[in-house]
C-alpha cells in the first residue's frame, strides 16, 4: 500500500508518512507480528464494545421506549403496564443537572483562573491543586455519605426537610451542592489546560493597552479559552447526569418528585425526587421495582442524552474556526 | 452595595476574592474527612483496627445491627470487614489488569499503527465509552450478564459449593468484566496522551538503528511513559475501589470471599466490595451502629483513595523533570 500511494503522489510525501512502514511487516518476527496482530484486535475491539453498547440499547429503546412514557408520571405498582412513565426522572435529571453546573461551572473556573493567572502563596496554589485531584479521586459514595452527615445538622436545615429534632439532609439542594463536586475536576481539568496553551502575548498586548490584570482576565482572557470552559462543563454535565450513588443516598430516589412545601421554587428544591439513573437502578432487579422493560426505556433514553452530550463537546470543539491553541486529542 | 461590586475591581481585590473561592475547595476536602471521620467514631472507638479482620460473616452482622437500640453495648460494634477489602481488591485488581492490557495495546494501536481514518474514529468513539453511565453497566450486567452466566454454571458446580454459598450467576466475572470495559477508556486516554507526548525523534532513533517499528514502540515510547502508566493505573484503580453502582448490581449480593482454590466456580462466586456495602444498606443509616461502621467503611475508602492520588503523584515527579507529559 505505501508503495501505491508514492508512487501516486511523490511530491506530497511528509516526513511523518514513512513511519511504522519502513520495514515490511512478513519481515518481522513471528512474535512481534503476533504482538502487532493483537494491537489491531484490541482497538478494533473496543470499537466493538461501544457498538454492541449502543446497539443493544438502540433496539430496547425501539421495544420498550414509547413517548407516553416520557410525559408520564411513575406510579408503584407490581405490573409494569401500569407502573406509568418516567416524566419525574426526566424532570429531576434536568434539574440536577442545572444545579449541580451552577456550582461547578464557577467554581471550577474560578480556581483555574487563580491557580494559573495568581498561583501565590506557592504553597496555596498547591495546595488548591491537589484538592481537585482528590475530590477527583474520591468514591462518589463517600462524597453523598459525607453530604448526608453535613446537611444533617440544624443549621443546614433550610436546605430540606425539617423537623425540630434536626435536618432530613436529602433534597436536590443538598445533592445538587454535592453532586458539583463530580463536575468540578472535568471543568478545573480543561480551563486550567486552555489558560496554560494561551499565548502570553494576548495578555501582554492587553496590559500595554493599560488594562489591569482582572481587567485582562475578564475581557480577554477568558473569552480565548470559552471554548474550553464549555467543554468542561459540558463533560461534567455528563458525569453529573451519570451519578447514582449519590442520587440514591442524598436525593432520596423516591418515586415521585415530592415538594417540601407549596412555596413554588423552593418548595421543590428543598423537596425530595429521584433521576433516571436512579429510577434505572430502582427499577432494575437489584432495586425494588423489579420492571426490567422500564429499566431498559429509561436507560435508551439515558444513553440517548449522553450520547448528544458527548456530540456536543465534540461540535464545541469546532465552534468559530481553528483554535487559538492546539487542544489535547483525547485529554481526560 | 451593588454598586461597588460592578465598579471595576482592583487586582489586589480581585486576587483575594478569586484565591478565597479557590481555597472552598481545600476547605471541603477538610471538612470531608472532619465529618466522616466523626461519623465512624463510635466504631473506632470500640473496636479499635479489629473491625478490619475477619470476624464472622459480615452479612449476618449487618442485619443484626439494623435492629440495635438507642445506646448499644459495645459489642454490638463488633463486625469484621475483610471479605469486603478482600472483594474490593480482588475485583478492582483483576479489572485493572485487564484494563491495562487491554489499553495499552489499544494505545500504542491509536498512537502508532491506526490508519487516520481508524483513528479520527477510534478517538470519539474511547470518549463515548467513558461518557457511559455506571448505571448502564450495572443494567447490562444484572439483565444480561448475569442470567448468561447462570446458564453457564452447572448443577454439578452449583452443588459443589452450596454449603458455603449459592451460585446465581452475578460474582467476579462479571463484575471484573464490567469494571474494565469501564475504567478501560480512562486509561486508555491517559497512556494515549504520554504516548504522543514522547519527543519522536527517540522513537525514530530506535527505528534507524534497526528496530521495527513494534519494538521501537516497545523499547523507547513505552519505556519513557511508564510513571504515566502507572500513574493511570492508580487513577483506574481508585475508579474501581471506588464504583459502587455496578457492583451492588452484578456482584451477586453475598459478602462471601471468593476462593481461587475453587477452580472455574470461583468465578462465578458473589462477593461484595466496601463502597457496594454502603449503597446497599443505605436504608439503615437511621440505625446508629450500622451509620458509624458504613461511615468507617467510608473513611476506608476515603484513605485508600488519598494513598493513590499520593502515589499517583510521586509517580509522576520524574516525568516533569524530563518534560515529557504534563
Amino acid at each position: 500500500m505505501a508503495q501505491s500511494e508514492s508512487a501516486q503522489a511523490p511530491q506530497l510525501l511528509p516526513p511523518r508518512r514513512s513511519r511504522g512502514r519502513r520495514s515490511s511487516l512478513f519481515s518481522w518476527r513471528a512474535r512481534d507480528q503476533a504482538v502487532f496482530a493483537l494491537a489491531w484486535i484490541t482497538g478494533i475491539g473496543l470499537c466493538l464494545v461501544v457498538a454492541a453498547i449502543v446497539l443493544l440499547f438502540a433496539t430496547k429503546g425501539f421495544d420498550y421506549l414509547r413517548p407516553d412514557l416520557l410525559f408520564s408520571r411513575p406510579s408503584a405498582a407490581v405490573n409494569q403496564a401500569q407502573s406509568g412513565g418516567f416524566l419525574d426522572p426526566i424532570e429531576g435529571t434536568v434539574m440536577l443537572g442545572i444545579l449541580g453546573l451552577a456550582i461547578a461551572a464557577p467554581l471550577g473556573v474560578i480556581t483555574a483562573v487563580w491557580v494559573v493567572e495568581y498561583g501565590r502563596p506557592r504553597w496555596l496554589s498547591r495546595i488548591v491543586e491537589s484538592a481537585v485531584e482528590v475530590i477527583a479521586g474520591t468514591p462518589d459514595v463517600v462524597l453523598a455519605i459525607f453530604g448526608l452527615a453535613l446537611f444533617e445538622l440544624g443549621i443546614f436545615a433550610p436546605l430540606s426537610f425539617s423537623s425540630p429534632g434536626g435536618a432530613f439532609g436529602r433534597s436536590f439542594l443538598t445533592s445538587g451542592i454535592i453532586v458539583s463536586a463530580v463536575a468540578i475536576p472535568s471543568v478545573y481539568t480543561a480551563t486550567r489546560n486552555g489558560l496554560i496553551a494561551t499565548p502570553r502575548q494576548l495578555r501582554e498586548a492587553s496590559y500595554a493597552l493599560g488594562k489591569t490584570r482582572i481587567a485582562t482576565i475578564r475581557r480577554v482572557v477568558l473569552p480565548a479559552v470559552r471554548r474550553d470552559i464549555a467543554t468542561g462543563a459540558t463533560l461534567g454535565l455528563g458525569r453529573i447526569i451519570g451519578d447514582t450513588a449519590i442520587v440514591i443516598l442524598l436525593l432520596g430516589a423516591t418515586l415521585r418528585t415530592q415538594t417540601e412545601s407549596g412555596t413554588p421554587l423552593l418548595g421543590l428544591l428543598r423537596g425530595t425526587g429521584s433521576t433516571l439513573t436512579s429510577y434505572i437502578y430502582n427499577n432494575s432487579p437489584s432495586g425494588e421495582g423489579n420492571a426490567p422493560n422500564k429499566a431498559y426505556a429509561a436507560a435508551a433514553f439515558l444513553l440517548l442524552l449522553i450520547l448528544l452530550l458527548n456530540w456536543g463537546v465534540g461540535r464545541i470543539g469546532r465552534i468559530g474556526g481553528p483554535p487559538i491553541h492546539e487542544e489535547r486529542r483525547l485529554g481526560a | 452595595m451593588l454598586d461597588r461590586i460592578r465598579r471595576p475591581w482592583s487586582d489586589r481585590r480581585a486576587e483575594l476574592v478569586l484565591g478565597a473561592a479557590a481555597c472552598l475547595l481545600a476547605i471541603g476536602i477538610v471538612t470531608m474527612i472532619v465529618f466522616v471521620v466523626r461519623g465512624a467514631w463510635p466504631t473506632f472507638s470500640h473496636d479499635g483496627f479489629s473491625w478490619l479482620g475477619s470476624h464472622g460473616s459480615v452479612d449476618s452482622r449487618i442485619g443484626a445491627m439494623q435492629n440495635t437500640s438507642a445506646n448499644p453495648a459495645a459489642s454490638a460494634y463488633q463486625i469484621g470487614i475483610w471479605p469486603l477489602i478482600y472483594g474490593t481488591l480482588l475485583s478492582a485488581g483483576l479489572a485493572v489488569a485487564l484494563a491495562l492490557a487491554v489499553a495499552l495495546a489499544a494505545s500504542i494501536f491509536i498512537v502508532d499503527f491506526a490508519p487516520p481514518a481508524v483513528r479520527r474514529t477510534m478517538t470519539p468513539v474511547i470518549r463515548l465509552l467513558a461518557a457511559v453511565p455506571s448505571v448502564l453497566y450495572g443494567l447490562i450486567g444484572v439483565l444480561l450478564l448475569v442470567p448468561f452466566t447462570n446458564h453457564l454454571v452447572t448443577q454439578q458446580q452449583k452443588a459443589s459449593v452450596a454449603y458455603v454459598i449459592q451460585l446465581s450467576g452475578g460474582g467476579v466475572a462479571v463484575v471484573v468484566l464490567l469494571l474494565a470495559v469501564m475504567i478501560t477508556p480512562i486509561m486508555t486516554a491517559l497512556i494515549t496522551d504520554a504516548l504522543e507526548s514522547v519527543p519522536r525523534p527517540w522513537r525514530e532513533g530506535a527505528i534507524a538503528l534497526g528496530l521495527n517499528p513494534l519494538r521501537a514502540t516497545l523499547a523507547v515510547s513505552v519505556r519513557a511513559i511508564r510513571p504515566a502508566i502507572v500513574g493511570a493505573v492508580g487513577l483506574a484503580t481508585a475508579r474501581a475501589i471506588g464504583e459502587a453502582i455496578v457492583v451492588s448490581m452484578a456482584s451477586g449480593g453475598a459478602s462471601f470471599s471468593p476462593n481461587p482454590t475453587d477452580g472455574v466456580v470461583f468465578w462465578f462466586e458473589p462477593f461484595e466490595t466496601a463502597a457496594s456495602t454502603i449503597v446497599r444498606n443505605a436504608d439503615g443509616l437511621s440505625a446508629p451502629v450500622l451509620h458509624s461502621t458504613l461511615y468507617a467503611i467510608a473513611a476506608l475508602l476515603l484513605f485508600s483513595s488519598f494513598m493513590l492520588s499520593l502515589a499517583a503523584y510521586l509517580v509522576k515527579l520524574p516525568l516533569r523533570r524530563y518534560q515529557v507529559s504534563n
